[in-house]
């Protein structure tokens, strides 16, 4: 028992590399909104990259250190302090038993995430800690942190001192911005929009809606009209799936989408690209669409993916 | 049994494969026969398959495989699935109460049928359903098909919660409520099996392409 919740204004949630094997059963993935950010704070935390850290949004949250520990602290959206200073993101720090952690939330982004040495160490629901609110398993009771929760965590796995202090340098990180280009693999079922639509799609600028969550991004911008039909046989879906019901406004499938839906999908944001979604803000940034193929998607996402642990800054 | 194979992307860590465009049980039955091809032998890189009606989804790590991998590696696997022999499905019987405080539009279903409430008991409980698919929440089983008899719409208005355990029609599906929910379908029964439990070594009652058969409790 390393940390405390002392108050939580947003949402915060227990999230570990999400929930994999049962997704035939219809049990989301869940796991982190921004999968970039939450490797780092594990990484810089000098944890393995399946580790569950809170992943914090939608409101200020503070917390307590109830011993000596490291953190590291990764994302968008939060000003941090801790104890008496505030400190940049993307870095891990040595707390004192008795020190406070203060997210405030702040106007751009949406996800920060807090990693212990050690990691998260709530019992595991179907072989994973992430929180399923819909599902009420997983993290801690299956619900959202609340004040006065005591999270219990793991023994580090290094010596403090050689943990904290580590930076990622901003060159590392994704594009994090409020009018990002979106990167998209188009399809499978691309040929339920007319001509026109698709053109719609990949010129025009898209919001967030209000009523998004970690299930899924609602989009507002121009209307996409289906050739005919608006429903198709239920199939399997994903995080980053761009499904398009009768309304023609796009959903992005985020991390608690369901497994399976019956809207036809026009296409799917690729894997290095969702965390730049996952913290665009609703009802403030401007989302474009960019199409491009799968061989350089793949690519791109295992060019961030893999850079990121030898990119880390020690102390001088 | 003409429909050619399709596979697409779904993304950059996701494909899928499409072996028929509508909802019947052989075509079903091949999805499932696929399913447990590639779980039985996965590379490196395959995390899971997701069986629907008429298609499969592969969910795979980018970090470790191409989508030219994945893809070919299925396309080899595809080649048995016509010659592999179908597995015994599993049997699960469930004991239903019809109608009563959990089947609340049993009544209305039997009327706008032009049947009696014994009737279109007698209906659904006469059949073996498939487990075609499992999804909308953990636990919740897609089954079909119903007689022609008792096929009718999702409701207008979904409602808010429907209980675990209450058993339902939709269109030519079946299917029960594992979990508190919301519910757009008619309400015709209820099972005191639980069909969802996070916490057992086997948290799941059903599986996709078990045989299920109803039984008339009193």
């Amino acid at each position: 028992m390393a940390l405390e919740a002392m108050d939580v204004g947003g949402l915060a949630t227990i999230q570990d590399s999400g929930r994999k094997g049962w997704r035939r059963f219809g049990v989301p993935i869940s796991g982190p909104m921004d999968v970039f950010a939450f490797r780092a704070a594990n990484a810089l935390a000098g944890n393995p990259s399946n580790f569950a850290v809170i992943e914090i949004g939608l409101g200020d949250m503070t917390l307590r250190a109830l011993q000596d520990c490291v953190i590291a602290v990764a994302g968008a959206g939060y000003n941090l302090s801790i104890y008496l200073w505030e400190f940049p993101l993307w870095s891990s720090f040595f707390v004192r038993g008795g020190w406070t952690i203060r997210f405030n939330k702040m106007d751009d982004g949406m996800w920060a995430y807090l990693a212990i040495a050690g990691g998260i160490q709530t019992q595991p629901a179907l072989g994973s800690r992430s929180t399923y609110r819909r599902g009420a398993f997983g993290g801690l009771e299956g619900r959202p942190l609340r004040a006065g929760d005591r999270i219990p965590t793991g023994k580090p796995l290094h010596a403090l001192g050689s943990l904290a202090a580590r930076t990622l340098p901003i060159e590392a990180c994704p594009s994090y911005s409020n009018g990002p280009f979106i990167d998209i693999i188009m399809g499978p079922q691309t040929k339920y929009f007319n001509n026109k639509s698709i053109e719609t799609f990949l010129s025009s600028e898209y919001s967030i809606s209000l009523t998004s969550d970690r299930m899924g991004y609602r989009l507002e911008g121009p209307g996409l009209t289906h050739r005919s039909n608006a429903e198709l046989i239920s199939e399997g879906i994903t995080f980053g799936a761009v499904q398009v019901p009768a309304s023609g406004q796009p959903i992005v499938m985020m991390a608690d989408c369901p497994t399976t839906g019956g809207y036809p999908k026009i296409a799917a944001v690729a894997s290095a690209d969702l965390p730049l979604l996952a913290q665009c803000v609703p009802n403030k940034s401007k989302i474009r669409f960019q199409e491009t193929t799968i061989a350089k998607a793949q690519k791109k996402y295992r060019k961030l993916m893999n850079s990121l642990e030898s990119s880390i800054l020690e102390p001088e | 049994m003409t429909f050619k194979p399709k596979i697409a992307p779904l993304g950059d860590a996701a494909l899928l494969i499409q072996l028929g465009d509508e909802i019947d049980t052989p075509v079903n039955q091949r999805v499932h026969a696929l399913a447990a091809i590639l779980d039985a032998s996965p590379i490196e890189g395959f995390i899971e398959t997701v069986p629907a009606y008429g298609t499969l989804l592969l969910h795979y790590d980018p970090l470790i495989l191409t989508y030219a991998k994945i893809s070919k590696w299925v396309r080899a696997k595809l080649e048995h699935v016509e010659d592999t022999e179908l597995r015994t499905p599993r049997q699960v019987q469930v004991p239903v109460r019809y109608g009563g405080e959990f089947g609340v539009d049993l009544e209305s279903v039997a009327s706008k049928c032009g049947l009696s409430v014994e009737d279109v008991i007698q209906l659904h409980s006469a059949r073996t359903y498939t487990v075609y698919m499992m999804g909308f929440t953990p636990g919740f089983p897609y089954m079909g098909k119903l007689d022609d008899a008792i096929i009718m719409p999702r409701l207008q208005t979904p409602r808010t919660r429907v209980p675990a355990g209450t058993v339902a029609i939709a269109g030519s599906q079946t299917g029960i409520y594992p979990i508190d929910s919301p519910g757009g379908w008619q309400l015709i029964g209820w099972t005191p099996l639980q069909l969802f439990d996070p916490d057992l070594e086997s948290p799941f009652l059903f599986s996709p392409g078990d045989e299920v058969k109803f039984v008339v409790e009193g």
